[in-house]
């Protein structure tokens, strides 16, 4: 592709590569917005951690049942095969590691596949960690969705954190609007780009980068 | 002790300046809201408050921290699109916050229910929150350890209860409750509905009545 993607395309992106048949938990903000792309045939099952397997769709107001939500708070459905489970079973099932994949937003990721996403440190900031933590050690792999830079131009992935670690050496994969990367063992590899080169890339990160050949 | 059904001011009686109590519910699902609005007819303040949450819009445990009865929330997700009572108790200095991951909290409670002195967790390694505490690798990976967080009080919402105090939950309200149920000292659980003993079928109770000490029906 020759064109950044939009966040409906790396929603369609992200979804098309989860596992048919995953246990998949998608992270509040533009995480939630994947479960929209999935192929019901995919046989994926969502995970909220406010105690559900098996979540439908986000629901209009007129419709909203105030006892079933997601994790963001947004009312939702149930699917046929719906499970209820309360929260020490819903973080056992996390750490546990039955979870396949989870999908979280990032304040920034580094080289090393360290997680930052729960506080910016600013001194008037109010913290808030929800679920965060628990499945960033706990599914079997994380993967980020986030811009790779942020307003100002800054690259969100860095050869080291300067947020409060959400997790350490827990990503796998950081998908964005200009590339898609695996954290590896042997180093970061761009596995895909968008409207952007290699080149460019490499130029405008402060990390090393290998190509997929 | 065999469950009292009472009203919810009267439920809510025992509670002390200066306690800590449990509070159900994920955002407003699960939420006990006629609990916490005897809470504060009953006047208890001075306290600490475990919650997922630190208040949504102006009702329920967001009406408890505006009418300046808590001291301390304990709770992983405080900072929401609603929470405007308790941003701005923080920003003004008048309230303190223990930020604990979701995970931690529940089985932390769960511990307490359960008799466990502490365990090794996994969960915020290598971060701020991992400061200051005992870690220990274990098979080659690193874990840290976390206590347990007993309530005074517990309040929760549960959907149905029968007479003896068995509870079933409805749909993602279940959340906090069962766990809650089992770390305080005493229990209440508003309902909104009671059924007579033998009505509940006995293969679905999630929480036992042994768990609950004060019962109220407050139908919706």
């Amino acid at each position: 592709m020759n064109q950044p993607l939009g966040k409906d395309d790396l929603a369609r992106l992200i979804a098309a590569d989860i596992p048919d048949g995953a246990y998949v938990n998608l992270g509040i903000g533009q995480p939630t917005s994947i479960a929209h792309y999935l192929n019901p045939d995919s046989g994926v099952i969502l995970h909220t951690e406010n105690g559900m397997l098996g979540m439908g769709e986000i629901v209009a107001a007129d419709q909203a049942d105030g006892d079933l939500t997601n994790a963001g708070k947004q009312p939702v459905t149930e699917l046929p095969g719906a499970a209820y489970f309360h929260h020490a079973d819903s973080f056992a099932m996390m750490r546990g590691g039955h979870l396949d994949v989870c999908v979280m937003g990032a304040f920034q990721v580094s080289a090393d596949g360290d997680l930052a996403n729960w506080h910016t440190g600013a001194a008037d900031a109010i913290p808030a960690v929800g679920g965060a933590m628990d499945l960033a050690v706990g599914a079997k792999q994380v993967w980020v969705m986030m811009t790779l830079f942020t307003k100002g131009g800054e690259p969100k992935l860095v050869p080291s954190c300067s947020y409060p670690l959400t997790g350490k050496a827990c990503v796998t994969r950081v998908y964005t609007e200009v590339a898609t990367f695996h954290i590896t063992p042997g180093g970061v590899r761009v596995a895909d780009t968008y409207g952007i080169t290699f080149e460019e890339l490499a130029e405008r990160l402060d990390v090393s980068l290998i190509r997929t050949q | 002790m065999r469950t009292r059904v009472t009203d919810a001011l009267t439920a809510v009686t025992e509670v002390r300046d200066g306690d800590t109590v449990l509070v159900g519910g994920f955002g407003m699902a699960g939420m006990p809201v006629e609990l916490i609005d005897a809470l504060i007819e009953h006047g208890a303040g001075d306290l600490t408050i475990v919650s997922n949450n630190a208040g949504n819009g102006d009702t329920g445990l967001a009406a408890l921290l505006a009418a300046g009865r808590v001291r301390k929330m304990v709770c992983s997700f405080p900072r929401q699109a609603d929470s405007w009572v308790f941003d701005g108790l923080y920003r003004a200095g008048k309230i303190e916050l223990e930020l604990v991951p979701q995970g931690d909290l529940a089985e932390r409670m769960r511990a307490a229910g359960a008799g466990i002195g502490a365990f090794y967790c996994p969960t915020g390694v290598g971060t701020p929150i991992a400061e200051g505490r005992e870690t220990r690798v274990i098979d080659g990976r690193e874990y840290v350890l976390a206590y347990p967080i007993r309530g005074d009080v517990a309040l929760i919402r549960a959907h149905r209860a029968d007479r003896l105090g068995n509870l079933v939950y409805r749909k993602t309200a279940r959340n906090f409750g069962p766990v809650m149920a089992t770390a305080a000292t005493l229990t209440i659980a508003q309902v909104s509905e009671i059924v007579e003993i033998g009505e509940l079928d006995p293969e679905n109770i999630v929480t036992p009545s042994i768990y609950v000490d004060r019962l109220v029906e407050a139908p919706r």
